[in-house]
């Protein structure tokens, strides 16, 4: 096992590196303009630029510049902000709780909802409550995030008062943007749960257990309900990755104020440095969920890591 | 494949009849029969066509010019003169949902055909000759992959400034990979077998075995990926034009029209609802047929039931 962690932690490391250096070429070939200014912005003084310059090496071939990047981002520093002149990083962990709080709560969400979908549907197989969540989750699974989250918020918060417009972190602000957040995945998660289960339920251990006279419910829940979840795992993993994205779109129009907001807010006031810390920053954090996600699969099936 | 049995039962005496040889059907043609034999699809297919219709003949259908203003009457609710109301701006707002349409299907198609232009090619080079531009490529598509998508979308777009093109470009890079993996894998197991031997028998050169022997035989794979992978790019299209990376203003775009109707959600609720409501039902018209097309496609499905017997 530790082994494979430790191996499967070498990996992400050239993966970590190409990021870096990805994420660096492009803000230096694909937007145009002076570097320097790019970084500092159109309302730089001339002694914030000639600081930039040097503190980046601009006048060194781009490889240097390269270098001197990655050792500034391995020590924490993304640079500041181009309108508020904050480092960077003050910025990303003032942010980062809030994303943490959303993909969190709405991590919780999909499991209950998806589990608990996939269950009932399988267990009550080809009934009236089988195809209506059927409908439902294919109903979900195709509507945008974003719309999703408008009609809950023009009915349950602008029509009936029950939640407020602007979210927070308190339960009560979090509730409507975990849905929004969350919906979509659960309904897939669901689908998943029920296919698993279904192929369980006609297993031979099943009959033998319910042969044997275990209770119903303990059939279902313990003997049937484990052997389902290895799949969830592997999945589980993907689909908090997948949250850190639509996070983005579900924190702008709650108004939440996490790493998605502050990416969005700094597009459009083309605070680069602020964009390129974001960015980098999240997908660091997507590149480690994954590593979880793949280093928990191994932990419950053996089998992955004699591969 | 079925076998074909010679109608029996004439109480004609004649030679018995030659059983005819095995009927060979096409993938297409049986795929066409199963696909033609899901209502479910069916319906998906229709009202996607509904759709692109409605977005392709928008001139012809739309009462109002979708960007002209008329200050008389701004935001008035869905009426016979103004079906789905009107905008800030006094823009007839079904105007502007049926046109929005052409940009939303639009950037859908032109991100998978350009997904495809990159990625089948990826795919197919890959699996065919293997060794270090299979290397090369699988990693280049193991590091896009290692990018959330949306968030590589919005970096792009960030970076060369919004607009429908960028949407489009962004679209098509982060769903290559998809497409080259599903083809590398067919190509794999397709370059080993015998009418791919066969053919380099006759003197069939690379580029000849690959575009005519191995390209027809995995176009099963690449039809469904690319009808699912539509609705995922319309999707992603809405969402980046949703916070104004996309369509620019006055341009009508599902997405854009749902990010203008955003701040008046108290008082003029039929500028989120209606498009929003065309977005859901294209994405799941898309989404339908793209698992209508995956079960037809799918030869491990038997046919159950057959128009002949």
């Amino acid at each position: 096992m530790l082994t494979y962690i430790v191996r499967r932690l070498l990996i992400s490391i050239p993966l970590v590196l190409v990021l870096v250096f990805v994420v660096f070429i492009l803000l230096r070939t694909l937007v145009p303009g002076d570097p320097a200014l790019i970084l500092g912005g159109e309302t730089a003084s001339v002694e914030r630029l000639a600081q930039i310059r040097q503190e980046q090496g601009l006048d060194k071939p781009l490889l240097v510049q390269f270098g001197i990047f990655l050792g500034h981002v391995v020590q924490g520093n993304l640079g500041r902000s181009s309108i508020t002149n904050e480092p960077v990083t003050e910025r990303l962990w003032v942010a980062l709780p809030v994303t943490l709080a959303l993909t969190t709560s709405t991590f919780i969400y999909i499991m209950i909802l998806g589990l608990t979908i996939g269950v009932v549907t399988a267990y009550w197989q080809d009934t009236w409550l089988d195809n209506v969540v059927r409908v439902l989750s294919v109903l979900s699974a195709s509507m945008p995030t974003f719309w999703l989250g408008l009609m809950l918020m023009l009915l349950f918060a602008v029509t009936l008062g029950w939640f407020p417009v602007i979210g927070d972190l308190s339960p009560r602000g979090l509730f409507l943007p975990t849905i929004t957040l969350g919906t979509g995945s659960a309904a897939g998660l669901g689908r998943l749960v029920r296919a698993n289960m279904l192929d369980v339920l006609g297993s031979d251990y099943v009959r033998a257990a319910r042969a044997k006279g275990v209770r119903e419910s303990r059939v279902v829940l313990s003997h049937a309900l484990r052997n389902t979840l290895i799949p969830v795992v592997t999945i589980a993993g993907f689909t908090i990755g997948g949250l850190l994205g639509g996070a983005v779109v579900t924190e702008s129009i709650f108004g939440l104020g996490g790493l998605g907001t502050l990416a969005i807010i700094a597009i459009g006031t083309r605070d680069y440095a602020v964009i390129q810390g974001d960015v980098l920053f999240i997908c660091v954090v997507y590149l480690m969920v994954n590593l979880i996600a793949d280093v928990s699969y191994a932990f419950v099936d053996p089998r992955v890591r004699l591969q | 494949m079925r076998l074909s049995t010679p109608a029996l039962g004439s109480s004609k005496l004649r030679a018995p009849a030659r059983p005819r040889a095995v009927v060979s059907r096409s993938t297409w043609s049986l795929a066409l029969e199963r696909f033609a034999y899901n209502r479910l699809a069916l319906a998906g297919l229709a009202l996607l066509g509904v759709l692109i219709l409605i977005a392709v003949f928008a001139n012809f259908l739309a009462p109002y010019n979708p960007i002209k203003r008329d200050f008389s009457i701004t935001m008035a609710a869905p009426s016979n003169l103004h079906l789905m109301g009107t905008d800030p701006l006094g823009r007839d707002e079904f105007s502007r949902v049926l046109y929005g349409g052409r940009l939303s299907l639009y950037v859908g198609l032109a991100s998978v055909i350009l997904a495809m232009a990159f990625g089948v090619p990826m795919g197919l080079l890959s699996g065919y000759f293997g060794g270090w531009v299979d290397g090369t490529l699988m990693r280049l598509v193991d590091l896009i992959l290692a990018f959330p998508g949306i968030i590589f979308a919005i970096w792009l777009v960030a970076m060369l400034g919004p607009g429908v093109n960028q949407v489009i470009l962004a679209n098509a890079l982060f769903n290559m990979p998809g497409f080259a993996r599903i083809i590398r894998g067919s190509v794999l197991t397709m370059k080993e077998s015998d009418y791919v031997l066969a053919a380099r028998g006759l003197g069939a050169g690379d580029l000849r075995i690959l575009t005519s022997h191995i390209l027809p035989n995995v176009l099963a794979p690449i039809v469904v990926l690319a009808s699912l992978t539509v609705s995922d790019a319309i999707l992603t299209a809405a969402t980046l034009s949703f916070l104004g990376l996309g369509a620019q203003p006055p341009t009508p775009e599902w997405g854009a029209l749902l990010s203008d109707g955003r701040p008046f959600l108290r008082n003029a609720w039929w500028l989120t609802v209606f498009p929003g409501i065309m977005l859901t039902l294209t994405v799941l018209a898309s989404n339908i047929v793209g698992d209508g097309l995956r079960d037809a496609l799918d030869p491990r499905k038997v046919l159950k039931r057959s128009p002949a017997g």
